[in-house]
């Protein structure tokens, strides 16, 4: 039904308001069908004036669409790539990057505003009943669907040659097998790969930022480095696998502010050194305030008293940092005095 | 004698004269010529180590007490070294209103460099410690940005931020943005550790190592720096953006929603 063959004396004009085929509660049908509300025409529908401002607005909002996509051409190929402006609010901004993706997406917003006002006030919008209807087949249908079946067995003659049968069912069961060898690529197990790295006696304490081997005359009171084992190096195939486990903070503290007895005796003259991989989720963990002594992860906010053995005074990780058990080799460097005593990192279901 | 003046036609004798020579030339010289000049150094250093202590105790003393060695309100300041005074005293956090709050904050400076140089002086004069930067030391010259944003994301980024915005610590306490603080105050920064910064002492981050990460930071958090992607709200990563993406990307989605689902305007019964 379209605005046009609407005389306008006739509008708003009353719905058939008697659509549902009961109108009165009886006791088959304790509700009432209420039908449908009277349509209510809109302004387009009735006034043909409106509806062509509709038109309009529509087929401007297309054209602006299509001056867009023509935009976004012609910035890819005129606006320079490492032209920067400044646009207010954002700020200073790529050109390019901006042109494009104003106009890219100005002419999608303007496809679908368009088509979406053209819907709103131009296509029909006459509220239509469709009834239900079951959902089974027709006897008939059923009865025909089931001979067919039978036929076809028949003539396959899958009940007479049973080599065939056994053999296609023999076929279709190995089948799947296929796809449940290859989960083991999910292995291997990762065997004790989790409780050990790459420190062990005698190991040098390599400063990640200069690449020398550390000596405790080096280590202020204060102050945070960080270190790897020695003959670890960044261009090696697997650094990240090694350093992920090994990577170590190294901070010096007076040697009466050190609670923890163990945490003392592992210690050389107050310098300690322990494991920067979080026990939560593993995040590397080293926003340490150096007068509070507390190291702090920057994914869960867990805190660490790295005077107290790392113990953890807040949040969610589960046990303290590891600590690496350190001393002075013989010309005078930090080494380490063996492995971690337990995996580093978050726990896993065989850490114990 | 004999031996020597048989040795005389040796053809290093001329070679040992010649050293002979020099040495003492230059021996005497360095007892008699820079004792003036070191004289001189030495008196005008002591005039503004002098200067120092009387601005001292005027603005730190109340809580530093008056020979530097601390009281309950303020730590010791023997050996924290002039970078220590110029940092605290030239970004304004001393002296501090408060020694309470989480931590001091930075505030306008209300001393001169001159000022500064003279505190500078009589607290290094208390003992031993780090010296203020020179230019050459903390300048862009001969400085790898490449290599100063691996050591600024190794050592400084879990706290500062990746491009040095600031980040929140624990209890109230927080690491400030970097944004637009002098170069020499970095360093000094780093050398000294003020607060609950832990320091990185040259032993551990060398001089180049800090110059890289200055020039780091000029490259991505300064008005030299070049910003491709624009509206970087803060720069504060997941949190400010996932914000602006709730609020104005939903909203935006929401607003639509509805101007779609809405009821057209309909004609009236007049």
């Amino acid at each position: 039904m379209s605005s046009q063959d609407i005389p306008e004396e006739n509008l708003p004009a009353e719905q058939d308001t008697t659509h549902g085929a009961v109108t009165v509660a009886d006791e088959k049908h304790p509700f009432a069908d209420p039908g449908l509300p009277p349509h209510e025409h809109r302004i387009q529908d009735i006034d043909e004036r409106a509806a062509r401002r509709s038109e309009r607005a529509v087929a401007l909002l297309f054209t602006v669409s299509m001056l867009a996509t023509i935009g976004f051409i012609a910035s890819f190929v005129a606006i320079p790539h490492d032209k920067s402006i400044f646009v207010f609010p954002i700020g200073h901004i790529n050109a390019m990057n901006f042109a494009l993706g104003l106009t890219l997406g100005a002419a999608l917003f303007c496809i679908g505003a368009g088509a979406v006002h053209w819907a709103r006030t131009l296509m029909s919008d006459v509220e239509v009943a469709d009834d239900r209807h079951p959902i089974e087949a027709s006897p008939e249908v059923k009865a025909k669907v089931m001979a067919d079946f039978r036929q076809g067995a028949k003539e396959s003659a899958l009940g007479r040659r049973k080599l065939i049968r056994n053999t296609m069912f023999g076929a279709l069961a190995l089948f799947p097998l296929s796809g449940v060898v290859l989960l083991r690529d999910l292995g291997p197990l990762p065997g004790t790969k989790l409780r050990h790295t790459l420190w062990s006696k005698g190991k040098l304490l390599v400063n990640m930022n200069t690449n020398e081997p550390l000596r405790p005359s080096d280590v202020a009171v204060g102050s945070l480095t960080f270190a790897k084992p020695e003959g670890l190096e960044e261009h090696d195939h697997d650094f990240q696998t090694e350093i992920a486990k090994a990577a170590l903070m190294i901070v010096r503290l007076q040697p009466d502010d050190i609670k923890d007895k163990r945490e003392l005796e592992w210690s050389h003259e107050g310098i300690v050194a322990y494991s920067k991989i979080c026990t939560h989720v593993g995040c590397p963990i080293s926003l340490y305030e150096q007068q509070t002594h507390h190291v702090l992860c920057p994914c869960h906010q867990s805190t660490f008293d790295l005077s107290d053995g790392a113990r953890v005074i807040f949040g969610p990780a589960g046990h303290a940092l590891p600590q690496l058990r350190i001393g002075v080799n013989d010309e005078g460097y930090l080494q380490a005095l063996g492995d971690f005593e337990e995996p580093v990192g978050p726990a896993f279901w065989e850490r114990g | 004698m004999k031996k020597l003046s048989a040795r005389r036609r040796h053809p290093l004798a001329a070679v040992v004269v010649l050293l002979l020579a020099l040495a003492c030339t230059g021996g005497l010289y360095a007892v008699f010529a820079p004792a003036d000049k070191a004289q001189a150094e030495e008196t005008a250093q002591s005039l503004t180590i002098e200067e120092g202590k009387k601005l001292y105790t005027v603005g730190c003393a109340s809580c530093h007490g008056t020979g530097g060695q601390g009281t309950s309100d303020g730590p010791s300041l023997v050996g924290v070294g002039a970078a220590a005074v110029d940092f605290q005293v030239a970004t304004g956090r001393m002296p501090a209103a408060t020694s309470q709050g989480a931590q001091v904050p930075r505030k306008k400076n209300i001393y001169s460099q001159a000022e500064i140089d003279q505190l500078a002086a009589y607290i290094a004069s208390l003992g031993a410690g780090p010296s203020i930067p020179t230019e050459e030391q903390y300048g862009p010259g001969g400085a790898d940005i490449a290599k100063g944003g691996e050591l600024f994301r190794n050592n400084c980024a879990q706290c500062h931020n990746f491009t040095g915005k600031g980040g929140a610590l624990t209890h109230g306490k927080f690491a400030p943005t970097l944004e637009g603080v002098d170069p020499k105050h970095i360093y000094e920064a780093m050398q000294t550790g003020p607060q609950n910064m832990p320091s990185f002492p040259d032993t551990t981050l060398s001089e180049q190592n800090k110059k890289d990460i200055i020039a780091y930071l000029n490259a991505v958090n300064s008005d030299e720096t070049v910003n491709p992607g624009g509206l970087e709200l803060g720069g504060l990563g997941p949190v400010s953006e996932g914000l602006f993406g709730w609020i104005f990307g939903l909203g935006g989605l929401i607003a639509i929603a509805v101007w779609v689902a809405a009821r057209t305007a309909k004609a009236k019964k007049s």
